[in-house]
């Protein structure tokens, strides 16, 4: 007997001509899923589905946790998976299996046979027939029902025999890789950690850019993004984090500019270094933690203002989320304990009591102006001295 | 260069209290419960390291109870003496400045059904002795007073406040935390009347994970720690070895040429505070003088959040803390700060420099030229 799992996977079936691609790209982040788990792995794509044998021990929920991470995953199913020594031999396999893993419990089934090796004796109705009644002879307290039963008991003749009854669900989405790449904002909060998990849910891989304004943040926020980055790693692959030092620009900024639009302006240029970097990495878009109306850098009217300074698109996938429903994914992915620790992010440091909530473009862009004899220096010069730290 | 001015939140060991544990971890590792020879040599370890603490103290040897630091220490002394007495009474006397150790026991302890009076203090930090003996009465168990501030320059009338409890009922057991006094002062607790005091050693150049509490004969209190009985069952767990070796080690160089270096560290400090007071909108908290303790300075700098000085001094190798370094982890404000009234817009405004005999003048110097050079520009940018 051998334990293995079976991948199903909805979405990415439906891609045509380019579905070999998906497919692969699916296999390449289960084996690097897999490459944390203790054992050996065996990934192989056969007919639409996607097989992970064991090719020694291995621990099943070390090993399910790591593929609940995949995206691109609909299903995880833990099959048994046997040699085929005649159908009685695998009658009792099948109810050895059926009485461990429900231990007795009232249920109805209903036999799914696939035979994809036809030259097995019985074809698939024969097997669901005989099958279903070895099963009712055995387990008094199983009953079929054809229509809606508790459990379909799977069996799949290939070269060995697979058997399966359970479904545990994947992440979903499109397998990382298969969609380009874009640049993430992220900031020691709760929002774009999330935003960065969002965008790889849909096959989208991910660089980011951190923001750094010593002494007035800490080397502590410095590591909690890193370690925020690093917990994104587990769905998205590794990810190149930018630590930009913003210190010079915000303090300068904050020398010529109306304190009001401090934060505006002060975006707009966040925007301005991360696209550089996007550019410079082949990124197709920039992504945000942005919400509409969640703070006043946030409403329309600023969107719209810190948008204006942008070429590529700006993904923002929690625009249209509450503050709990993006705490609830923070949750769920993990971040969230590290996102609330109490250290100062760049964009609080200065932020002025009643900030601008309805910018207008052009006021903004005359402020800036005033930044214009030594705003340009100072960009390049944060953007020669970015650290680049390789996070995974 | 990097100039170290928290040593209050921790001290660098002393480079030969790493020789004599490094000796100890890689020869004399045995088990002191163990019958063999590696055993013995091991229990001998701790023999010398009580003579010396006891030497240190005029005390007995049985009196000293290894723990695995202040924290540890301030817990026994407080749990281990209300479960030993709450049949005499229910009533904990204690101040508003204690270090966390102490109150969060307390909050344990009222949750528990003991009744706790937090005494106030002074502007200063100095406890009011007046309302010490108004709190007392007959359910009193337990009266804890620390020695000395962690966060501003205090030294507690400790001796007087001791002499106050015993003259109302020599039952009460006294305790004081000196986890940030030993080593600074010459403490004879019977002296001064202490029953308890809690002492950790990574505060005097020794290692971290390991103090004691020194429990005068008869005290009555319980152990709060249990399993194999090691230290006469008052506190099991085997013996940290290399950890109360170095401590001791560490307390004897403390206590050689002491009034030299006491005497040293007050130059230091007023040559220091004289100096920042110098500098526009500064104020000391605590005591000047004798009166305070000899290493700690606590600084409020007007319109200047301590965090964003205390990291612009990282950025030139100065380390500091922003109020004491065991509450910085949190975002609440310093409760010694509070309780001795620094205004509002100083609470967060408030550095601690905290020296050590190694610290020089011109190191100080150093210092009082960076603060002059960052305060400007840092007072130039601030919040709304």
């Amino acid at each position: 007997m051998y334990k293995a799992f079976l991948i199903k996977y909805g979405e990415i079936g439906t891609k045509g001509k380019n579905r070999y691609i998906f497919e692969d790209m699916l296999v390449r982040q289960i084996c690097h899923a897999l490459k944390k788990v203790e054992g050996n792995f065996e990934v192989t794509k056969e007919n639409g589905r996607i097989y992970v044998e064991g090719t020694d021990e291995f621990d099943d929920e070390e090993a399910i946790c790591a593929l609940k991470k995949v995206f691109g995953i609909l299903w995880i199913c833990p099959m048994l998976q046997v040699k085929d020594e005649g159908f009685d031999k695998l009658a009792e396999d099948v109810i050895e299996y059926l009485r461990t893993t429900y231990k007795g419990r009232k249920m109805t089934f209903k036999v799914n046979a696939r035979r994809a090796r036809k030259n097995y004796p019985l074809d698939s109705m024969g097997i669901n027939m005989s099958m279903g009644e070895k099963i009712l002879d055995a387990i008094p307290e199983m009953t079929v029902d054809v229509h809606n039963p508790d459990i379909y008991v799977n069996i799949e003749i290939r070269s060995r025999i697979n058997i399966y009854t359970e479904l545990i669900p994947g992440p979903g989405g499109m397998p990382v890789g298969t969609n380009g790449k874009a640049m993430l904002l992220l900031s020691g909060g709760i929002d774009s950690p999330v935003a960065g998990y969002m965008v790889a849910k849909r096959g989208v891989k991910i660089d980011a850019v951190y923001f750094h304004a010593p002494p007035y943040t800490s080397e502590r926020a410095k590591q909690k993004v890193i370690d925020l980055a690093r917990i994104v790693t587990q769905y998205s692959g590794p990810i190149n984090l930018h630590v930009v030092n913003f210190t010079d620009i915000q303090l300068y900024i904050y020398d010529k500019c109306p304190h009001d639009e401090l934060t505006i302006i002060m975006r707009r240029y966040m925007m301005k270094i991360a696209e550089h970097f996007a550019e410079q990495t082949e990124s197709l878009g920039l992504v945000t933690g942005e919400s509409i109306g969640q703070v006043a850098s946030q409403t329309m009217h600023s969107l719209l203002v810190t948008n204006a300074v942008c070429k590529l698109p700006v993904i923002r996938p929690l625009i249209g989320f509450d503050k709990q429903e993006i705490i609830d994914i923070s949750e769920k992915i993990g971040t969230y304990e590290t996102s609330i620790l109490p250290f100062e992010d760049c964009c609080t440091i200065f932020v002025a009591k009643h900030p601008v909530t309805k910018p207008n473009k052009k006021a903004i862009e005359r402020s800036e102006l005033k930044l214009s004899e030594r705003i340009d220096e100072l960009v390049k010069t944060a953007i020669e001295t970015t650290e680049t730290i390789w996070v995974e | 260069m990097e100039i170290y001015l928290d040593n209050s939140a921790t001290t660098a060991v002393h480079p030969e209290v790493v020789q004599l544990m490094n000796k100890i971890m890689l020869e004399d590792y045995g088990n002191p419960s163990s019958k063999h020879k590696k055993g013995v040599d091991a229990e001998m370890h701790i023999n010398e390291a009580k003579e010396i603490l006891a030497s240190i103290m005029k005390c007995d040897k049985k009196e000293i109870l290894f723990t695995s630091g202040g924290t540890e220490s301030d817990n026994m002394a407080l749990i281990g003496t209300a479960l030993a007495n709450k049949r005499r009474g229910n009533h904990i006397i204690t101040t508003m400045i204690e270090h966390p150790a102490i109150l969060e026991t307390t909050v344990f302890l009222e949750k528990n059904g003991f009744r706790i009076t937090y005494l106030p203090v002074d502007s200063t930090g100095c406890v009011k002795l007046d309302e010490l003996r108004a709190a007392l009465c007959p359910e009193t168990i337990l009266v804890s007073i620390m020695y000395a501030n962690n966060e501003v320059s205090i030294a507690e009338p400790v001796a007087e406040a001791a002499a106050i409890v015993k003259e109302y009922n020599p039952e009460i057991v006294f305790h004081t935390d000196a986890v940030q006094a030993f080593g600074k002062y010459r403490i004879i607790p019977k002296k001064e009347n202490i029953d308890l005091m809690s002492v950790s050693a990574h505060k005097l150049h020794g290692p971290k994970g390991v103090g004691f509490l020194y429990i005068k004969d008869k005290t009555r209190i319980n152990p709060i720690i249990f399993g194999g009985g090691q230290q006469k069952a008052m506190r099991s767990g085997t013996e940290n070895v290399p950890g109360i070796a170095g401590m001791a080690l560490a307390a004897k160089l403390c206590y050689e040429d002491f009034d030299e270096k006491i005497n040293r560290l007050y130059e230091l400090k007023e040559y220091f505070v004289s100096r920042v007071l110098d500098i526009e909108g500064t104020v000391y908290n605590g005591k000047r003088g004798r009166e305070g303790t000899p290493h700690v300075i606590s600084i409020s700098f007007e319109d200047v959040r301590s965090e964003v000085l205390l990291h612009a001094l990282e950025d030139k190798g100065i380390y500091v803390s922003s109020g004491s370094a065991c509450s910085s982890n949190k975002p609440a404000l310093s409760g010694t700060l509070k309780a001795i009234g620094v205004k509002n817009k100083f609470l967060d405004s408030t550095i601690r420099f905290s020296l050590c005999t190694d610290n020089t003048k011109e190191e100080l110097d150093t210092v009082i030229a960076t603060l002059k050079e960052l305060l400007p520009v840092l007072r130039r940018y601030t919040r709304h």
